[in-house]
């Protein structure tokens, strides 16, 4: 541990502390940790470089295949247009996520309190979960006609499951033996809830959302697909679709571009929120020296 | 050393008092076959035997987790009884495992029982610490289980165990996963707190020196199906230590725990 054993510390047991890897930090990142940095960097690099060259070299038009440059370029100029769509689409994105979150958390709670009501609900919410949310985009659409609304709802289909199933799992994997200790303390069940479930589900709630966080953008770009509304406040897969049909690539790639980049910055947020929560306790965030 | 009777000490009223006891499970095992036992105000008694004899099954029944099949326990000596003649509270109970939450700091793990039981927080956290520097962890109350090694996180059960001030502390291997000179040494800290506070500790073992070191009683079980086969007093005088261990009178005592033991594995 980091802190010294106080000197009131005797005997044997005490100074058997486990030992947890200490490293030599640059810029506040573990040193072997940069290697993991670099190397794709590097290889990202020479890949575009190659992609740049070659489209210069070989003279290929920008409604084929636009240069990294070119592209860039069209994300400057564009940036009124595409960034309203980048808004849009996150919106909807976040707005499904922390319904997903809700919702997927409140429905794992109940099931846990109530066998029944897991029995009877869990297996429509599989079918739900399997069902392509493309195939049923347009049915929502028509049903429920705010296509914002629609959207949203789409793509709380597609994020919500893996919590749901991530946090019924946790709820249910609490040590046996302190379930036991919470039983012959008296412990009543919000107590069981709050102190012993709730904190034991954490680790798999956070992977659940690390899944989820990805699949709430995808369910939110899929639906717009299928959607294709147009006008302003339009997002960026009908930006896309827009592109596609005005040949205008190197806007293409600037939109797809800007789906990816949310994309990794959903998974670093959640991975960071994940690390700040467990890091202190979770086996999964320790690293030992052996 | 003789053969004491099974309810002895005569003229004192025990604290628990277990008739006829059974336990049958669902797939069949009689896991316990008509045990009879009773349990002291402050005595330390040990539940010796193979694995398989039900010790585990017996310390879960007394402290409510399980229900038995036949027979009962009663509570007379308990001032505090609830409706059904049960004390409340007045267990401590500390597993095989260390059983602490991964994700709260030492003191609030050992501050537990105490906040399950919506005691104020500066009451609940002063009686842990005063816990933990009894268990000898003055300085990890901010410890998380994870940095402690295998007997430190063994204290921080017990301290919890012992936070509420039980009258009877069961204990059910907890110190089997240690190493053997950390088992000594928590023996030695655990009946230094049990000497101080005088609770009634019945600790289950299938290690003949660990429980003669230990105890004033041992009550020797057998397996298949689960029962009590004979019960030995050991005498020697507290505090106990390693003169104790390295002494003529132990090997003669643990001599016979083993023969007691063999018996019952034999029987």
């Amino acid at each position: 541990m980091s802190e010294p054993n106080p000197a009131s510390a005797r005997g044997t047991d005490q100074d058997a502390t486990p030992v947890f890897a200490v490293e030599e930090r640059f810029l506040g990142i573990p040193k072997s940790r940069w290697p993991g940095i670099i190397a794709p960097l590097v290889m990202g690099a020479i890949f575009l470089g190659l992609w740049e060259g070659i489209v210069r070299y070989r003279g290929i038009p920008a409604y084929i295949l636009p240069g990294p440059m070119e592209i860039l370029k069209t994300l400057g100029t564009d940036w009124p247009t595409l960034s309203i769509a980048l808004w849009v689409t996150l919106r909807i994105t976040f707005a499904a996520l922390i319904a997903a979150v809700s919702v997927g958390v409140s429905l794992a709670i109940l099931f846990t309190q109530s066998k029944w009501l897991e029995r009877s609900l869990l297996p429509y919410a599989v079918i739900l979960q399997v069902t392509p949310v493309v195939a049923i985009a347009p049915l929502i659409i028509i049903w429920v006609g705010d296509v914002n609304l629609s959207l949203l709802i789409c793509a709380w289909l597609v994020a919500f499951f893996p919590i749901l199933s991530n946090t019924i799992l946790g709820l249910n994997s609490a040590d046996h033996n302190l379930v036991a200790l919470f039983q012959l303390y008296g412990a009543n069940r919000w107590q069981t809830m709050r102190y012993l479930r709730l904190p034991a589900a954490l680790p798999y709630f956070l992977g659940g959302l690390k899944i989820s966080g990805g699949l709430a953008l995808i369910g939110a770009v899929v639906a717009e697909f299928v959607a294709g509304t147009g006008g302003s406040a339009s997002g960026l897969a009908y930006r896309i679709l827009e592109s596609g049909y005005q040949l205008k690539i190197p806007r293409m790639f600037a939109a797809l571009l800007m789906i990816s980049i949310s994309g990794i910055a959903i998974f670093l947020a959640t991975s960071y929120l994940s690390h700040r929560l467990l890091h202190r306790w979770h086996e999964s965030a320790i690293r030992r020296e052996s | 050393m003789t053969e004491a009777p099974l309810h002895g000490r005569a003229g004192q009223r025990p604290l628990v008092s277990i008739r006829k006891l059974s336990k049958k499970f669902s797939n069949g095992t009689l896991a316990l076959r008509d045990v009879d036992l009773d349990l002291f105000p402050g005595e330390f008694v040990s539940l010796l035997g193979p694995s398989g004899c039900g010790k585990s099954t017996l310390l879960r029944i007394i402290s409510d987790l399980s229900q038995p099949s036949a027979g009962r326990i009663e509570w007379p000596g308990a001032d505090r009884a609830d409706a059904y003649g049960k004390a409340e509270h007045s267990l401590g109970f500390v597993f095989q495992e260390p059983t602490l939450m991964p994700w709260a700091q030492t003191l609030d793990n050992v501050t537990l029982p105490l906040r399950l039981r919506h005691m104020a927080a500066s009451e609940a956290n002063a009686r842990a610490e005063t816990m933990l520097a009894l268990v000898g962890l003055k300085g990890f109350e901010k410890a998380y289980p994870r940095e402690l090694s295998g007997g430190m996180k063994m204290r921080v059960s017990i301290a919890r165990a012992l936070v509420t001030e039980p009258k009877v502390l069961l204990m059910d291997e907890p110190f089997a996963a240690l190493d053997e000179i950390t088992r000594h040494k928590l023996n030695d800290d655990l009946l230094a707190v049990w000497e101080r506070n005088r609770f009634t500790a019945v600790f289950v073992t299938h290690s003949v020196f660990e429980s003669v070191y230990l105890s004033q009683r041992i009550v020797v079980m057998a397996a298949r199906p689960g029962r009590v086969m004979s019960e030995l007093q050991v005498d020697a005088p507290f505090p106990r230590d390693n003169l104790f261990r390295t002494s003529a009178e132990y090997a003669h005592l643990c001599r016979l725990g083993s023969e007691a033991l063999k018996a019952a594995i034999e029987a």
